[in-house]
This record gives C-alpha cells, structure tokens and sequence, in this order.
C-alpha cells in the first residue's frame, strides 16, 4: 500500500537532511549554525517517524521523538544559551564559502554514491539510495568539522555525523536494536554537547578557538 | 543471571557503590575489592563451555582478553590505591574517579563478550565516555585539550564504526533478517552474503574501531590521553582499550574473510599496522615527556599486532601473543612510570634518572619491563615477534626489511630511554615522597605474569589460544 509513497517521502525527507548539511557547510555566523542544525534535527526525526509508519515499527516513533527533543529543542536550546552568556551571538568564524562548499560538497556527494551504489548491487533499492544519501551527510558531517575551527561549530558537525548515522540506522529495514543504538548515539553527542558546554563555561579558555588548545600540547616548552 | 552479564555487571553496581562514598580512602579499598571479584567471576568463566547467550558469548577468542583484562585491572586498582593521595583530587573528582574506573571495566568487558555488534559498539562507546572523563578529571588546560582531542577523534571513529555496523546488518538482513547482528550467526552466513556490502562494512569498521585502537593515521589523541589524568588509566587505556578495539577489528576481519568473493582483508591491516610501527618507532626518538613516550610504544605494538593479523596464518597466534604480552607490560611500564613521576615530581623524561640507584626495586623493575616492550627476552613480546618475523620472512619475504626496520629503531629508541631513565646519577626527587608497596608489587607480579607466559605458558591457556587463531580468517 505504501509502495511509491513511502520510497518517495523517505527520499524527500533524506535530501532535505542532505541540503541542510550543505547549508551547515557555509553559515558564517554561529547563531545561523545552530539554526540550520535545529533544522536538521526536524527533518531527521520526521524522516525516523516516517519510517516507522512505511516500516510498521512503532519502536522508531520512540527515536523519532528522542531525536526531535534533543536534536530541535535541548541541544539548540543550550548552544544558544552558551552564545548569549559568552556574547557570541553575533560572531562569525571562517566556514568554507557558498561556491567552495558546494563544489566540496557536490564531490563528496559524487563519491559517496560512486562508493555505495556499486558495492551495493545486490541490495534493495530503497536501503542502496537510503545508504548513499546518510553517506553523503556523514561526509559532509565530517567537511564541516574539518573545514571549522570553532569547538562548538566541530561539535555541530560531529552532530552532522551523527543525523548520517541515524539515517542509515533508520532506512535499514527491520534492524534489531535501532531504537536502543540511535539513543546510545545520541547520549554520545549529548556528552560531547555537554563537555564542550562545560569547558566553555569554566572559561579557562579566552576563545573558543581550538587554536588556541595547541599550545597545551604537552611536547613543548 | 547468565556469567557473562555478571561480569559486566558487577563493575557497574561497583560504580553505583564507589560514586556514593564519600571517603576517597575507603573507595580505593572497595575498588580493589569489586576488582578482585569481577577477576574471580572472570576466572570462573573458563569453566563455562564456549557458546551463546542472548546477546553475549564465550569463546577462545575472547576469554584469555577477558581474563587478562580483569587482572590488569585489578592490579591497576592496587597500584590506584597507592598512589590516588598524589593525584590530589579532591573528594568529588576521588569519587568520578573510582566510579568512571569500574564503569570502564564492565565496558570493556561487554566489548569483549558481546556478540551483537550493536551492544559491543556501545559498550567500546561507553568505555570512551568513561575514559574521556578520567583524562580530563585534573581540569588543567593539558588536560582538557587532551580530552577534548580524544572526544573529538574518538567520536568521529566510533560514528564510522556505527556506520559499518549497519551496512553489515543490511549485508545480513536478507539472509538472516532480524539476527542480522549477531556475530556467530554473520561468522556463519558471510558466504552468502553480499560481498560488495562486506567490503564496505569492512572499511569502515577497520578505520573506525582502528582510530580506537590507535592505527595511523588516526592515532593522534593516544599520546595526548596517556599523558593526562591519572597513571593508572594509561595503564588501562594501553592495556585494555586498545586491546577491545583491536579485538572488534578482529571480529569485523573475521566476517569479512568468511566471503570468498570479498577483497582481501590482509592488505588493509598490513598496510596501517606498518605505518603505525614505522611511524610510531621514529617518533620514540623524539619524546620528552616519559607517558607520551610509553604512549607512542602503545602505537607501535598495536601496529605490530595489527600486521600480524594482516599477514594471517600462523602469524594470527602471534599477534594474539603480542597483544596480550603488551598489555600485561604497557600497563607494568605506567606502574613503574607513575611512581618514578610521584617520586621525582614530573614527568618529562630529563627529569628522572637514576632510578636503579635510588630506588633499587622500582628501578630494576621498570628497566626489566622497559626491556620487555622493546621485545627482549624473556617476556612474552619476544615471543610474539620472534613468530611475527619468522612468519613474515616465510610468506611476505619483502615485509622483512620494513618490519625489521621498525623493530630495531624502537628497540634502540626504548633502550637509549631505558638507560635515562634507570641508570646514570639519581636526579633530585620530591622532599617527602615515599615509594610504596603498592606500586611496585603490580609491577614485579605483571613482569612474573609475562615471563611465565613467555616461558611456560599453560597447556590449556596455548590450546585456547590457537583455536583463537583458528577462528579468525
């Protein structure tokens, strides 16, 4: 009964998740970052949602609503805390321009589904696109914490990382467990989300710049 | 409860129990003691037949891990009561300290017995999380760019290893369906499996669990994490983290080499265990801080073993050798290492010397272990690099040269520390500071640990060993 339906509407959800990680690449200000992160969030956990009606696993219901409170509520929530008590709202840090992050994009995306649909020719169409697509977020992800030098805007990315995750996790039919490890993952970006959180707070750092980290690096002096 | 929960389980009541008491003194004592007691249920488990159950198992392949696993670990609790008054942490960061410690442990544990890769991807999660908590626990800036590198790192690695864990299951799903994680039952059906998947799953398993086991080129927040937060976690992160890792490389190799239409496996482990030893055995030379050094060693032994495993065959038992051999004298060397440091007040290696003169037990003890690492006899290191070369020579002849290359250079480089280190004109120590028992007593009993198992290892632990080698393909 869901035949085209299902396929098409996971797919959509998926690209959306993909577009807003290429807007992740680009946004200058850390604000927009969380914004656009926020939304990504939305998406994902739709996307779980969905899945859990085409599927018929009421399970994912339960990751969709973790991942919509942590990912769309709490996480921004407490970034943008951070932001306002540091008075960062405004500050920009260097993020790949719109031009370069989509030609870096654009390629990652290209060898993700040069990688996944090949090595895939005997899987179902449905979790080969599924698989290619979280690739390509994963990837971006992992751009984005490269491409930073900011320790919220890397945890961001991390995060990016791990909504490629979820989307895998999601589009593999009938996998044992999605529910307990889409939460395991989550509680790691929610420990990674807090640690950075708390050592921002105890400003013992003047910057959040992880440049600024390097000279503790135990070799010198 | 079935044994191998208890074993998991038991460290984390431990934990419930030690993040409660107030008393940093008492909470080491009843760590030792939770410790002592995880280590007899593990011993217990050599009784148990090897097998499933539910989502965890028993087999050759895990249990000598297992149980060399909760020795270390209990030494590491004696050697931690020791010397926990010279960490100086306060009473919140005496109790973080003690319960994170335990939660490792059970973690590392499950990572181990867990069949379902999903529980063992969480379990090797949660040991990150727990680990990540004890390097940061002195809270200086080192310490948190330390941690801080091996969250970030770390987190990247396992995501990937998460990704290779679903592209297996939905390798699997169409011949095993809802058994798709199950590591007995892929181990089973990976023939008819399909091979493209596999190979992907493979990749990423290998560089996501391989960033947790130290591989180059991700092996960069190793030498940061041991030289922060207490010693005895370095001897815990080198002795059984690594080995955790290395071991789901492993389980994911196995699989992988169950297809007969997959890539080879051998090639991949070959060529990041050769880098890491090369690349690990220069950077020796360079170290001026002695837990870095120690660090940096940890890498080339895992890139040792990880090219044992990648040549295969006979080689299999002597990587298996040498990870058991490095952890009992890694985690012996930190011992040693630790109270040098708390003796001499630093840890930068211009900063100790003399240590045989001054200090005869724990100087002899750290240059025997210092010995071991860099593969003299008569530890169980040489042992596993004598069947490494030998096996090298006699499949891949051209691996000869860069292996011996590597080998010699850290020998030479753990030697020249060695001697800074132990011999030569006692460098001043702290006022005040006394040697103890209890870091000693570990050390000399690993260095008995690893000679014996060197010289006259048990007939029965051998023979698990080689059905160990002879599950992994």
């Amino acid at each position: 009964m869901f035949g085209n339906l299902a396929y098409d509407i996971a797919h959509l959800l998926g690209g959306g998740v993909l577009l807003l990680s290429f807007m992740l690449l680009y946004q200058r200000r850390l604000a927009a970052v969380i914004n656009v992160f926020a939304m990504q969030g939305v998406l994902v956990a739709l996307a779980a949602a969905w899945q859990g009606i085409a599927q018929d696993v009421p399970g994912l219901f339960v990751t969709a609503a973790i991942a919509f409170a942590a990912k769309a509520v709490l996480i921004p929530l407490a970034l943008r805390l951070v932001l306002k008590r540091l008075n960062l709202e405004g500050s920009t840090e260097p993020a790949l321009g719109i031009g370069a992050s989509m030609i870096g994009g654009v390629m990652l995306v290209a060898l993700a589904i040069m990688v996944v649909l090949p090595a895939t020719a005997g899987a179902h169409a449905l979790a080969r696109e599924d698989l290619a697509l979280a690739l390509s977020v994963v990837l971006l992800g992992m751009l984005m914490m490269i491409s930073r030098r900011n320790a919220l805007a890397q945890v961001i990315g991390l995060m990016g990382v791990e909504n490629g995750l979820l989307l895998a996790a999601i589009g593999a039919a009938g996998m044992p467990l999605v529910v307990e490890l889409s939460t395991a993952a989550l509680v790691l970006m929610l420990a990674v989300v807090a640690a950075v959180i708390a050592f921002v707070m105890r400003e013992k750092l003047q910057s959040l710049d992880t440049h600024a980290l390097h000279r503790h690096r135990g070799e010198q002096g | 409860m079935p044994l191998p929960w208890a074993i998991v389980f038991l460290p984390w009541l431990g934990a419930i129990v030690l993040a409660l008491l107030p008393t940093p003194r008492l909470a080491a004592r009843v760590n030792i003691g939770v410790s002592a007691l995880s280590l007899a249920l593990a011993l217990a488990a050599f009784t148990q037949p090897s097998g499933l159950s539910g989502w965890t198992h028993i087999d050759p392949l895990n249990l000598p891990f297992l149980v060399v696993g909760f020795v270390i670990g209990l030494t590491t609790a004696i050697y931690s009561a020791a010397t926990i008054e010279a960490e100086g942490l306060d009473a919140l960061g005496a109790r973080a300290y003690h319960a994170a410690f335990q939660i490792f442990m059970g973690a590392q544990a499950l990572a181990l017995l867990a069949d379902n890769l999903g529980v063992m991807w969480v379990a090797i999660e949660i040991a990150t999380i727990a680990t990540v908590l004890m390097v940061a626990i002195h809270r200086t800036p080192a310490a948190i760019e330390a941690a801080w590198k091996f969250f970030i790192l770390c987190g990247v690695g396992i995501a990937l290893a998460l990704f290779g864990t679903i592209l297996l299951y939905v390798a699997a799903q169409p011949v095993l369906g809802e058994e798709g994680l199950s590591w007995q039952a892929l181990n089973g059906a990976a023939a008819r499996m399909d091979a493209g998947l596999l190979n992907l799953a493979f990749v990423f398993l290998l560089v996501g669990y391989g960033t947790k086991s130290g591989l180059v080129p991700l092996h960069s927040w190793l030498p940061d994490a041991h030289a922060e937060g207490p010693t005895a976690i370095s001897a815990v992160l080198s002795g059984l983290l690594l080995n955790a890792a290395l071991h789901a490389v492993l389980r994911a190799k196995t699989i992988i080499g169950g297809n007969p239409d997959t890539i080879p496996t051998g090639p991949f482990l070959i060529a990041l265990g050769l880098a890491s030893a090369l690349l690990a055995s220069l950077a020796l030379w360079r170290r001026a801080d002695a837990r870095r050094l120690f660090a940096w060693s940890s890498i080339e032994h895992m890139g040792l073993a990880a090219l044992a495993f990648g040549i295969g065959g006979a080689a299999t038992m002597a990587g298996l050798l040498h990870m058991l051999g490095h952890s009992l004298i890694k985690s012996a060397i930190f011992f040693g290492i630790g109270q040098a440091i708390v003796l001499k007040g630093s840890q930068r290696i211009t900063a100790i010397s003399g240590l045989v003169a001054s200090h005869p037990a724990l100087g002899w003890g750290l240059a025997l272990a210092i010995a071991g690492i860099a593969g003299l006899p008569p530890f169980l290191l040489f042992v596993s690099e004598f069947g490494l070369v030998a096996e090298a020579m006699a499949t891949q002849p051209w691996l000869a040269l860069p292996l011996g290359v590597a080998l010699l250079t850290a020998a030479a480089a753990l030697v020249t520390a060695l001697q800074r280190l132990c011999f030569g004109a006692p460098s001043p120590g702290v006022a005040g500071a006394r040697i103890s028992l209890g870091a000693i007593l570990p050390l000399w009993l690993h260095l008995g640990l690893a000679a014996w198992l060197a010289l006259a290892m048990p007939g029965f632990l051998a023979a698990m060993l080689r059905d160990a080698a002879g599950l992994v393909r």
